[in-house]
């Protein structure tokens, strides 16, 4: 088991892997990202509220789950890389940091795009706005903090141990929807029993999260096929591959 | 075990001691802090409380942040953060003694100013007790989890910026609950609630913190 994990997890071997992975994965992102979207924008009836303006959801929600499913992928795979010394899962937190930056860049653009016809301003002081943007900054603290450190063993041990604290948070995250009682709409989504979401806007939302998901799934698999290129341009395996083209 | 966190504690007071002046230079920037934001208003008595909480709580967040250097910085320079390690002692007692001995030099000494900087904002009485409270309470946290930022980044050159730039965000739930509680206190309310996660925090960075520095000075030494 354990020599199955090490060989698969060599960047050499994963180089090679991920290449039919990556050509699956994008097109099944892009495929159900369309038919999410066209469900969402087309199909999905208007809100008796919002108007059309709550459309912007199918793109808000996804980027803001992803914001916190990537910061979990990243400090765990921050742990793994620390405990287990495995480089493939340092490079795959790494290769996440941006990605996950931008998800939270987009969801607190999206967000304040809504809140302009909502709210009538473009930012409001609300719970979940605020810890999305904590999120955001914790990101580029991350970052910040991989670049500052120039040897890359332990750099990737410092910032992976920083997403870990950072991991606090969080929680923190979650339950300021409870804590502070704001402007911003409560959770509609978990409540499946009762939903207070009509199921022809849930449905369009769920196929854009797993469009998301594997979009992220795509482009992490890309960003950590450049990271291990550039990590091991020195080894062998680089070599034999650029003297090949 | 006892007595190397005693001893640690006791070298770090000393060492502090003998120069004094920078010991005092968190405080003075604490003070010059908010007596600029009275200065850059209109200070009727009603603005400056309005703010206050919030001014009070976020200089203390940056004297602390400014001061954090000095946990590890010198010993880092001169080799006896190495010896520290290698000494048979758990990393985590002796991390935990120079916090300590941080905290009682920066924390302890801005929870005695605060008063005075309470009056300079016009705050009631009772909302500068709860002032001391939840800086008593709060001050240690910042101490903890900004040892963690430290030792991550005390062999980076220049690593002031990136410091602020990784433990601020980590600061924000500690400054939500002090101001709060301030805020709370001023018109009136209780605020057990708000002082009791304070305390929570504490307890939980009390004894995660030193956990997690521990391994961050592993790392750092490893380079």
């Amino acid at each position: 088991m354990w020599n199955w994990i090490q060989r698969f997890s060599s960047p050499k071997h994963f180089y090679s892997m991920s290449v039919p992975l990556i050509k699956w994965l994008s097109i099944s992102a892009l495929l159900i990202g369309l038919y999410g979207l066209y469900l969402g924008l087309f199909v999905a009836p208007t809100d008796y509220q919002q108007g059309e303006s709550y459309r912007i959801i199918f793109i808000h929600v996804p980027a803001a789950w992803m914001s916190l499913f990537v910061y979990m992928v990243m400090a765990i795979s921050s742990g793994i890389g620390i405990i287990w010394q495995i480089r493939l899962a340092d490079m795959v937190a790494a290769a996440s940091a941006p990605i996950g930056a931008s998800f939270a860049f987009l969801a607190l653009v999206t967000g304040s795009l809504w809140g302009k016809p909502m709210w009538g301003a473009y930012w409001v002081w609300d719970a979940r706005l605020t810890s999305e943007l904590i999120l955001l900054f914790l990101y580029l603290g991350y970052m910040a903090l991989q670049s500052a450190i120039d040897d890359q063993r332990s750099a990737d041990k410092a910032s992976g141990l920083l997403a870990i604290v950072g991991v606090v948070n969080i929680p923190i995250i979650h339950y300021s929807v409870e804590w502070w009682n704001t402007l911003h709409q409560g959770a509609t989504v978990t409540k499946f029993d009762t939903p207070s979401m009509h199921i022809d806007m849930l449905i369009p939302l769920l196929l854009m999260a797993l469009a998301f998901k594997l979009f992220y799934a795509t482009i992490v698999l890309m960003r950590t096929r450049n990271e291990a290129l550039y990590r091991d341009r020195n080894r062998r395996w680089v070599r034999e591959l650029v003297e090949k083209l | 075990m006892l007595k190397a966190f005693y001893h640690l504690l006791v070298r770090d007071l000393r060492l502090a001691m003998r120069n004094r002046h920078e010991l005092i230079n968190p405080l003075i920037f604490f003070v010059l802090v908010v007596s600029l934001f009275p200065l850059a208003i209109t200070p009727t008595p009603d603005a400056l409380q309005a703010m206050a909480p919030g001014v009070i709580w976020v200089s203390a967040l940056l004297a602390v942040l400014l001061s954090l250097d000095r946990i590890f910085k010198l010993d880092y320079e001169d080799g006896s953060l190495d010896q520290l390690m290698l000494s048979p002692n758990p990393l985590m007692i002796l991390v935990l003694a120079k916090v300590f001995a941080h905290w009682l030099l920066t924390g302890l000494p801005l929870v005695i100013i605060a008063p005075l900087l309470g009056m300079f904002m016009s705050l009631p009485a009772e909302a500068i007790t709860v002032l001391i409270y939840s800086l008593l309470l709060g001050t240690p946290v910042l101490s903890l989890v900004g040892a963690i930022g430290v030792s991550l980044t005390v062999a980076v050159n220049r690593g002031g910026v990136l410091l602020s730039l990784i433990i601020l965000p980590l600061y924000i739930p500690i400054l939500i609950f002090g101001a709060n509680a301030v805020d709370v206190a001023m018109h009136g309310s209780s605020v057990k609630g708000q002082l009791l996660f304070l305390g929570a925090m504490l307890a939980l960075s009390l004894s995660l913190a030193p956990l997690a520095t521990a391994v961050a000075l592993r790392i750092t030494a490893a380079r």
